[in-house]
């Protein structure tokens, strides 16, 4: 079956956490890039569109939060699913997220079968 | 030279008693090509017995008639795998069967049976997508059961570690119907008010009363011998409603298996009781 790589943008601060998610990811065959902070992760969408984030909440210079409503605000050319990726658990930060325009929520920590569903519910997998 | 290959603990005789043990309380065969997942399974069971090794458990097994520890060891040997929404398409199906059959008989309550439902997420599953499609139909009668005490238990409490209940869980479907619980989330007890948890064994117990429009049985009978497997079929097709289906795994299939069920003819991929198979004396149908 031919089927285009999709792109994932992981936005987190933590390098070790990126590594654990780009390893995960490119076992799903996606092709990944990544970003340390909110800012990072607007400049990287604004120069090419992923198809999915998998974004971090707590990160210095932009939070997950900014970036994602800032996202959401801008006029990109597609709009990519954004699977929010965080140790915040509580309903106030899901319902959050979701108000803002998340798509889909994991909750650290996150194994495999986890982001694999997660990204199978976006349809992104 | 060569270091000596650490002695295997575990005689194969030991092995035999507690595969044994399963299958007859269960009928799910550990053939010699798994026998290796006796002694994974059981590791934490002989820690917290204070036993060094499956040949002393073995022997207490055959001992005395200890029902508690039987029932411990076949616990810890069953394959309890699952998740919310497991092969999404095919739970997707049935609420699509449910609803064509909601609409031909409007008044009617459907009847589910989640025949092996293990700790319970696919008769949540169908309960919460049930729900969301049929707002005005009357609540359907899901009815599951499992061999295992223990999974039944854990199914009743509708309580769910952070990973269980993220796998395959759509967000807003979990905070629509789990609420946090500590580390863990709980099932909302509207959500669990829709489910009837039971224990049951396939194998030996009659089927449950009544007659059901749809009867998940979902890998499950995976590891049951060829006659085991045929008698359940039978039990199953019995049990469904002249229009009914049965639900298999998705690697799980009829052909060859049982004369008594067929490719249903109006739901892909399910089964169907044959034409010519007498269904079951309606007694307390
Ligand atoms: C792998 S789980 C499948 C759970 C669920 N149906 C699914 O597909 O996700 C298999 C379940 O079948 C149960 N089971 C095994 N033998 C059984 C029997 N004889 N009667 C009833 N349940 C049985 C096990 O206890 C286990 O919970
Ligand atoms: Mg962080």
């Amino acid at each position: 079956m031919c089927r285009v790589t999709k792109t994932c943008l992981v936005v987190d601060d933590s390098k070790v956490i990126r590594k654990v998610a780009r390893h995960i990811l490119e076992g799903l065959a996606f092709t990944v890039r990544e970003a340390a902070d909110g800012r990072e992760a607007l400049d990287a969408c604004l120069a090419e569109v992923p198809d999915v984030v998998l974004l971090d909440w707590n990160m210095p210079v932009m939070s997950g939060m900014d970036f994602l409503r800032a996202l959401r605000d801008s006029d990109l050319p597609t709009r990519p699913k954004v699977v929010f990726c965080t140790t915040e658990n509580g309903m106030a930060y899901i319902r959050a997220a979701i108000e803002a325009g998340a798509d889909e929520y994991v909750m650290k920590p996150f194994d495999r079968e986890t982001l694999e569903s997660k990204l199978q519910l976006v349809g992104m997998h | 030279m060569i270091a000596p290959v650490p002695a295997d603990t575990t005689s194969a005789g030991a092995r035999n008693v507690i595969a044994a043990l399963l299958e007859r309380h269960t009928g799910q065969q550990i053939g010699a090509g798994r026998a290796w997942r006796i002694d994974s399974a059981l590791k934490p069971l002989l820690r917290a017995h204070g036993l060094d090794t499956l040949d002393q458990l073995a022997a207490g097994l055959l001992r005395d008639g200890d029902a508690a520890l039987k029932a411990e060891v076949v616990d810890a040997l069953l394959n309890q795998e699952s998740s919310f929404f497991r092969d999404f398409g095919v739970i997707e199906q049935i609420g699509i069967a449910a609803s064509q059959m909601q609409a031909a008989h409007p008044s009617r309550r459907l009847r589910l049976w989640s025949a092996g439902c293990s700790t319970g997420q696919e008769p949540l599953s169908i309960a919460m997508l049930l729900d969301e499609m049929h707002r005005d139909a009357p609540a359907p009668d899901i009815c599951a059961t499992d061999v295992s005490a223990s999974a039944i238990q854990r199914a009743r409490s509708g309580r769910f570690s952070q990973f269980e209940v993220q796998r395959g869980l759509a967000i807003q479907r979990m905070i629509r119907w789990f609420e946090p619980a500590g580390d863990d989330w709980v099932a909302r007890p509207e959500l669990l008010a829709r489910v009837q948890f039971r224990r049951h064994n396939l194998v030996v117990d009659p089927a449950l009363p009544g007659r059901f429009d749809i009867i998940l049985c979902r890998n499950v009978l995976f590891y049951f011998s060829p006659p085991v497997r045929r008698q359940v079929f039978a039990t199953l097709a019995g049990a469904l409603r002249p229009g009914g289906v049965i639900v298999l795994g998705a690697s799980e299939t009829v052909i060859g298996q049982t004369d008594l069920l067929e490719p249903s003819t109006a739901y892909r991929g399910f089964y169907q009781a044959r034409a010519d198979t007498p269904l079951r004396a309606s007694a307390h149908g």
